[in-house]
């Protein structure tokens, strides 16, 4: 199970990669995993507000249905169009073009590292 | 290993090839191996393999075993010839369904009765208990068989070509029959059933030769497309085909004639059967009935969902018991318990996906059938 250390974690499996104001955000291999194959994502519109640990998007797989929580507060100014139209990126590349919002945020809560998240699913 | 781990004699050949597990009835076996749609198309396309040592195994043998079935269960296993197989019920006294089973004649007065893993206890206990008084005795063989089920257009090939597995009879070998094979010293019953609504083979055997068979077979069916199966593929393939799930569209709260199965039951047999009357009283006017629903899009409607009649409409007429995206229609399906006045095929229904009301089409089951050759 892949666990890029760059990046910051919650304990709804999803991943935050933070750059400046703005963060990207998508789901974890593990949860990834655990969904199975991955047939529809929604996500919220560009230009949509989101609170931290709302839920604002959701990903079905064949079997489930997983929900997408927003890590933090702030405005939501990318959604993967791409992940959209071809869910199985979820899958196929979580970390990578699996990614699924960018928000942009005033304040950065605590987010777990990739350790910590590691200990996490380990449990 | 305890009472809430149960594990397949094929667990480390699970392992060894990466499988994901879940637990089902108290067993861990694995939901996938490699993609949930991978595995569902290979069985549609070509053949998928699938280890069901979970389901229980239950030996009825005796001079009177066929009539203690008869009594024992909805139908009439007395009728059916050695060496065929037949899909029955086992009901309570108020015609719920306990479980359902499919029952091989296996000799003249011999039968083995498979049952789902999560009824193996009640299952062993009712056929036990209404068997009591026949002169048969009621073996339940669980820990002793494994079952192995080799699925999907290219099944038959495989299966010919897998080294040492001699079976005299597989030419003459019809859909819902059984016979005696012999894999490498090692008796098997082989099935021609299953349940992905593909042609496909049900190999019952001894656990300590399962991993051989097992190997076997998926060496020999690599090159025509084979892969391992887990229990996810095998829920969406039987949904496609109709198939209904005990705990889902099959309950005690359920009668035979309100999920299709009406013609199961056969009235009229010499000492009656557990249920009969309340089979032959019949399911309520309004009682729910099973229907199909098909519907556009990719968001489906899952067990438990809610359906309702209108867009609108303040309280729900049923409610989903199986519903995923087909992956082999590409659009969703579902099987739904509900009122009756909304059965006939056409119907628009509504289904309450996580809030949004979502149109559905009431159509006839199955939603796939295989093309015969």
């Amino acid at each position: 199970m892949s666990l890029p250390a760059e990046l910051k974690y919650t304990s709804e499996h999803e991943w935050v990669a933070v750059d400046g104001d703005v963060a990207r955000i998508g789901i974890t291999d593990y949860a990834a995993d655990k969904l199975g194959d991955v047939v529809f994502v929604d996500l919220p519109k560009v230009g949509s507000t989101v609170a931290a640990g709302r839920v604002v998007g959701e990903i079905e797989s064949t079997k489930s249905v997983g929900e997408l929580y927003a890590p933090l507060d702030g405005e939501v100014v990318e959604a993967n169009d791409a992940v959209v139209d071809d869910p199985s990126l979820v899958n196929a590349d979580p970390f990578g073009a699996g990614w699924m919002i960018v928000v942009r945020f005033t304040e950065l809560p605590a987010l777990l590292t990739a350790d910590e998240y590691a200990a996490l699913i380990a449990e | 290993m305890t009472d809430g781990e149960r594990r397949s004699p094929l667990d480390e050949v699970h392992r060894a090839a990466g499988a994901s597990f879940t637990d089902f009835a108290g067993w861990q076996m694995p939901v996938r191996y490699s993609s949930d749609l991978a595995e569902h198309h290979a069985v549609r396309e070509a053949a998928g393999l699938f280890d069901l040592s979970h389901m229980a195994e239950i030996l009825v043998l005796g001079p009177e075993a066929a009539a203690a079935l008869d009594h024992a269960l909805a139908g009439r296993l007395s009728a059916i010839e050695e060496g065929q197989a037949k899909y029955s019920l086992l009901l309570d006294e108020s015609g719920g369904i306990i479980d359902d089973l499919v029952v091989y004649r296996t000799g003249p007065d011999r039968f083995l009765v498979v049952a789902n893993a999560g009824n193996r206890r009640p299952a062993v206990d009712a056929i036990r208990e209404r068997a009591a008084g026949f002169d048969c005795v009621v073996d339940d063989e669980s820990d002793d068989i494994a079952l192995v089920a080799l699925q999907g257009p290219k099944a038959e090939e495989i299966l010919r070509n897998v080294e040492g597995f001699d079976i005299p009879e597989l030419d003459s070998l019809r859909y819902y029959r059984a016979i005696d094979g012999n894999f490498r010293g090692h008796e098997v019953l082989v099935g021609r059933t299953g349940y992905t609504g593909e042609d496909g083979f049900e190999f019952f055997l001894d656990p300590d030769a399962a991993p051989e068979l097992w190997d076997a077979l998926a060496e020999t069916g690599a090159g025509a497309g084979l892969i391992p199966c887990g229990l996810a593929a095998r829920d969406t393939l039987r949904l496609e085909a109709g198939m209904p799930l005990y705990g889902h569209e099959l309950s005690l709260a359920t009668l035979p004639q309100q999920v299709g199965l009406g013609r199961v039951p056969v009235l009229g047999k010499e000492g009656g059967f557990v249920g009969e009357a309340a089979v032959v009283a019949g399911p309520a006017a309004d009682a729910p009935v099973l229907v199909g629903l098909a519907a556009e899009g990719r968001r489906a409607g899952r067990a438990d969902y809610e359906v309702f009649a209108t867009e609108d409409a303040p309280d729900a007429a049923g409610v989903v018991t199986s519903g995923a995206l087909s992956p082999t229609l590409g659009h969703p399906i579902a099987m739904a318990l509900i009122r009756p006045e909304l059965r006939e095929p056409g119907t628009t229904v509504y289904l309450d996906v996580r809030g949004t009301r979502i149109p559905a089409t009431v159509v006839t089951l199955p939603f796939y059938s295989r093309k015969k050759s």
